[in-house]
């Protein structure tokens, strides 16, 4: 049996039945990092001297009867924006290479309540400002199916842990599409829960209105699983969403039976790789078969919500990054004499190109006399779009489309060409800027043998619905 | 609307950020790029729409101001960049 291979239900089922240990399962893991990092780069730090300590802890407690918790001692990874307490968070920046985090983020408390470990924090783009990982400071994530290919991103260093088993399961963040689109370029399954499902304290924020921690996962039971874990009202995050807590376990019905699914034609128009679309095709078929009703839509709004994005984005990030001004904490330049020195030198060596672009576009779309021409009229257009998913909602239960035009393309392809970088995020984008959830699962390979991602979109707090369309698609491609 | 040189300038200076001589012309070229993608904006029906500003219905959160030690002054003030015994060094505000 290769531990490393199993999803996590079925490592808890093997833990309950005694066919495996906690310990085993760790250094199955930890043997596994050594094996395929150097290849993959997956990760900024790997705690794994830490892990193997808790699981003996965590073992012993098992053991004893002191813990009883189907999770206890399951590893995971952790993408490098989200805090724990005494570990570097440096967001793939030069700009917080040093910095040792004082506290957890909430999601880290939830899993340390379940006794998970992490077994170190994942690469991503800059700040999460990417769509490859590319943008890290630290290194270049490949993508395990093809090492010549990008991961996606910005989670790309939890996609690719995920994807070559040198975790079971990861936590990223998804800010325009930063879980779906690297999950789909790298064959697993990526959820960006509703904005406000999950606590964002200790998140280091990129665009506050849009950010959203999400999994990564082998499969959509794991994801279910997971989102049990991290969902939830946090005092903490003055946009968590007060609501009763559900169990994501029991909505995967393997049913979808009348269940109405719109896919948009404007998401499968010229940009999209023709063996995308023909993945699709048939996976929309495969919902009539399984009993769905599929109809084609119009959602004329995939252009304008790219647009829209870059601007609030952008605008969102240059407010959000002004606090890295290398006083209290981060990078400082030793090359200053006064305080505006300080300031202006530190953020100029500690931030990467494209951190830098964006912060001076949405300072350029904030500024006064643009304002007006971008920012403000951003703003409408998150009207228009979030009106437009309702009136489909209104009618339909899920949104079925591509999660990226393309498949995982070459390392370097995009890094010279900002804007083609951005248009690779435009079947996701949308998503975030009407707070949606949206899933992205496996449907098929191209004539490369890369991954194909489809993407679910569902009404807001319905990740029921979603996951139980994508378990269904799941189980039917299984069997 | 064309960005000029003095412009991207300008704004950088706004955002604290330095842009190299040689590196002028890239970041010109990339934000029109940008700029001109965006303009998209114009196009859409958003005439008898209002804004969104966040992402729900924008509405006050509030809770009491109750003080809470931090568990960890150690791990605070071991991030500082520059310190003193406890405090942040920065230069000579006043001359």
């Amino acid at each position: 049996m290769d531990i490393v291979k199993l999803t996590v239900h079925e490592l808890i089922e093997k833990l309950q039945n005694k066919e495996i240990t906690i310990s085993e399962i760790n250094n199955s893991y930890i043997n596994r990092i050594k094996e395929k990092e150097d290849d993959v780069q997956a990760f900024i730090t790997l705690t794994t001297e830490e892990a193997l300590k808790k699981s003996d802890i965590i073992e012993k407690k098992v053991n004893s009867g002191e813990i009883n918790d189907i999770l206890a001692g399951i590893p995971i990874g952790i993408k490098d924006n989200i805090c724990i307490k005494n570990v570097k968070t440096t967001c793939a920046s030069k700009m917080l290479e040093n910095f040792v985090a004082p506290y957890n983020a909430t999601v880290i408390e939830k899993l340390n309540d379940r006794n998970l470990i992490c077994l170190g924090k994942t690469n991503m783009d800059e700040f999460a400002m990417g769509s490859s990982t590319e943008t890290s400071y630290y290194k270049k994530t490949r993508n395990p199916v093809d090492l010549s290919r990008v991961p996606g991103g910005s989670s790309g260093g939890s996609a690719a842990a995920v994807a070559s088993n040198m975790v079971p399961w990861a936590l990223g963040s998804d800010t325009g599409g930063s879980i779906r689109q690297p999950a789909s370029f790298c064959g697993v399954v990526g959820l960006k829960p509703t904005y406000g499902l999950v606590s964002r304290y200790g998140l280091i924020a990129f665009a506050s209105s849009l950010d959203q921690i999400g999994t990564f996962t082998k499969d959509v039971q794991d994801a279910s699983i997971l989102l049990n874990v991290i969902s939830g009202y946090d005092v903490k995050d003055s946009t968590s969403a007060n609501i009763e807590k559900k169990d994501y376990t029991k909505c995967l019905k393997n049913n979808v039976t009348g269940l109405k699914i719109a896919v948009p034609k404007e998401f499968f128009g010229d940009g999209i790789n023709s063996e995308v679309k023909k993945a699709l095709e048939i996976a929309i078929n495969k919902y009539k078969e399984l009993g769905a009703i599929v109809e084609e839509i119009s959602l004329d709004i995939a252009n304008y919500a790219l647009a829209t994005y870059y601007i609030i984005a952008c605008a969102e990030a240059s407010s959000n990054l002004g606090r890295f001004d290398g006083i209290r904490y981060g990078y400082r330049s030793k090359d200053y004499t006064n305080l505006k020195d300080i300031y202006t030198k530190s953020r100029s060596e500690g931030f990467g190109d494209e951190v830098k672009r964006r912060i001076i576009l949405g300072t350029y779309v904030l500024s006064s006399g643009y304002y007006d021409a971008y920012y403000k009229k951003a703003q409408k257009v998150r009207t228009l779009v979030k009106n437009e998913f309702n009136k489909v909602f209104e009618k339909y239960d899920v949104i079925l489309t591509p999660t990226s035009p393309t498949t995982a393309f070459k390392l370097g392809e995009k890094s010279d060409n900002p804007l083609e970088m951005y248009l690779s995020d435009i079947c996701t984008v949308s998503v975030n800027i009407a707070g949606l959830p949206g899933i992205s699962i496996p449907c098929g390979v191209d004539s490369n043998n890369m991954p194909i991602g489809m993407q679910l979109i569902g009404n807001h707090f319905d990740e029921e619905t979603i996951l139980n369309a994508a378990y269904t698609f799941e189980q039917s491609a299984n069997n | 609307m064309e960005v000029k040189k003095e412009e991207l300038l300008h704004i950088a200076n706004l955002a604290k950020l330095e842009i190299k001589d040689e590196e002028i012309d890239k970041y010109l070229l990339n934000l029109q790029d940008i700029l001109n993608f965006s303009n998209i904006v114009n196009n859409a029906p958003i005439d008898d729409l209002k804004e969104t500003i966040g992402e729900r219905d924008s509405y006050n959160v509030f809770r009491k101001d109750n003080i809470k030690v931090f568990d960890d002054m150690n791990g605070i003030v071991d991030n500082f960049p520059e310190k003193q015994e406890n405090m942040i060094k920065v230069p000579r505000v006043v001359q």
